[in-house]
């Protein structure tokens, strides 16, 4: 049996399927933060060096790495958009961007409530703290474009330009700033190599997990409002059981 | 009819916008005497303590460049789209790319060029030393025409929108973050007494980069904007 795998590329049946996803996705996403946190917080033990302020990386780390990673997901779509003229790509481009910049807003202020114990200061120059605050710079431009274009096909192409533009310079501005850095002063706390404990493992993955998914299903929630807000005149949606009522 | 070279190209859009731009000296103006400004009011900041102002003047020269380097962007296409030249650019024959380039060339020319010729006036009002100066005009040379053809990408991008100039800012000074931090690096190294050619290099590698790809991909950003 050959399957269409192009079947859910169209916003008339991708907004069907969403729908059915997200509620999967949410709740898994709500037990395995409630497992993760459990475990960070009962089961996994002190850091020998950190103490207790340790335990605010089960959410530090995975928003650093979401972060960062939605921005590349963000662009795939984006250059997926730009190049086949996919709706359904562009939209989801325009879904991901708050979701990562919200991520990347969350690792900056965890970041800081973590630095001010334990290096003393709410912020440091530290070349992957500026890099992330960049990376925030860059979701808000691509948001900031997007807003302010009121054609929204033109609207897509362009922040789909800057998207793939921004990915082309994150390399390129994070080794600038990692350099930049190491010129004045080495970074003040350095993990080299310290073996985790299982159950901080543990609850570092788990909160990875129930990230993504949240990430998953927040993204999904979205796109089938971007997708109601542009299809609005089309005749699939005005049949949808939940426009007629 | 002769057929115009890609050369004869280039020279002709660069000689045009400089005829333009000279036509309308105050614009030129506008730009170099903000960045002149912006300059002096760090000391009047942060306190006149030479030891200090010696230490900071790479950083602040090169931010103020940056910021007067957007100033300017927001008329690189304007004035084009307004009055349709824009559109019969992009029907002609030629590459688009060519005419782009051409643009940022001469856009650098009058908006780029005059401050890195003031940098060193105002470099000494810092105290810079003269190794310091000549490493900062060489990291202005090599830096400001990045600075200029990032812009164009960004100017292509907000061509017509409302608040463009803002939301162009936005856009762009993050992605010029590398050229500050080698353009001050290279002076920092100097003072110091380090070699700056790992910086220069870096630099020039920026240069060529962007040489390659911004023309293009302002083309681009210009085809998305006058669909």
């Amino acid at each position: 049996m050959a399957i269409n795998w192009f079947k859910y590329s169209a916003p008339t049946t991708f907004y069907g399927l969403a729908g059915k996803l997200i509620p999967w996705f949410a709740v898994s996403a709500a037990i395995l933060f409630a497992v993760g946190l459990y475990i960070g917080f009962y089961v996994a033990p002190m850091d020998a060096v950190q103490g207790e302020f340790y335990r605010i990386i089960f959410i530090h780390v995975p928003a650093s790495i979401l972060s960062m990673f939605l921005y590349l997901v963000m662009a795939g779509y984006a250059a997926l958009g730009l190049i086949f003229k996919t709706r359904l790509s562009s939209m989801m481009a325009t879904a991901i961007a708050p979701t990562g910049a919200l991520f990347a807003f969350i690792s900056l202020w965890t970041g800081a409530l973590w630095g001010k114990p334990m290096w003393g200061a709410w912020w440091m120059w530290d070349a992957r703290l500026t890099s992330e605050l960049i990376l925030l710079f860059l979701y808000l431009g691509f948001i900031a474009l997007h807003a302010s274009i009121d054609d929204p096909r033109r609207a897509d192409r362009a922040a789909a330009l800057l998207a793939i533009v921004g990915s082309v310079n994150v390399p390129i501005i994070y080794f600038s700033v990692k350099w930049w850095n190491t010129l004045h002063q080495g970074s003040t706390i350095k993990f080299t190599g310290t073996s985790m404990h299982i159950a901080m493992q543990q609850a570092m993955f788990t909160m990875l997990a129930a990230c993504w998914l949240y990430a998953i299903a927040v993204v999904l929630a979205r796109v089938r409002s971007i997708i109601l807000e542009r299809e609005r005149n089309t005749t699939w949606i005005a049949e949808l059981p939940e426009v007629k009522s | 009819m002769k057929k115009t070279s890609m050369l004869d190209l280039l020279v002709l859009v660069i000689r045009r916008d400089l005829v333009l731009a000279m036509r309308r000296r105050a614009d030129v103006l506008t730009t170099l005497i903000f960045f002149v400004m912006v300059v002096s009011l760090f000391p009047l900041g942060v306190g006149p303590e030479m030891a200090m102002l010696r230490k900071m003047a790479a950083g602040v020269l090169w931010v103020a460049a940056l910021l007067s380097s957007m100033l300017s962007l927001g008329r690189l296409f304007s004035a084009d789209y307004l009055d349709g030249t824009l559109e019969q650019m992009m029907l002609a024959p030629q590459s688009l790319s060519m005419l782009v380039l051409g643009k940022m060339v001469a856009h650098w020319m009058v908006s780029g060029l005059p401050l890195v010729l003031m940098a060193p006036v105002l470099g000494l009002q810092f105290d810079m030393s003269v190794e310091a100066l000549g490493v900062l005009i060489i990291g202005l040379l090599l830096g400001t025409p990045i600075l200029s053809m990032l812009g164009a990408i960004g100017a292509a991008l907000t061509l017509g929108l409302r608040g463009g100039g803002v939301l162009l800012s936005l856009l762009v000074l993050p992605l010029c973050i590398p050229v500050l931090i080698f353009g001050t690096g290279a002076v920092e190294a100097i003072s110091s007494g380090l070699d700056i050619a790992s910086h220069m290099a870096f630099l020039g590698a920026l240069l060529v980069l962007a040489l390659v790809f911004t023309p293009w991909v302002t083309a681009q950003a210009l085809r998305i904007s006058m669909e």
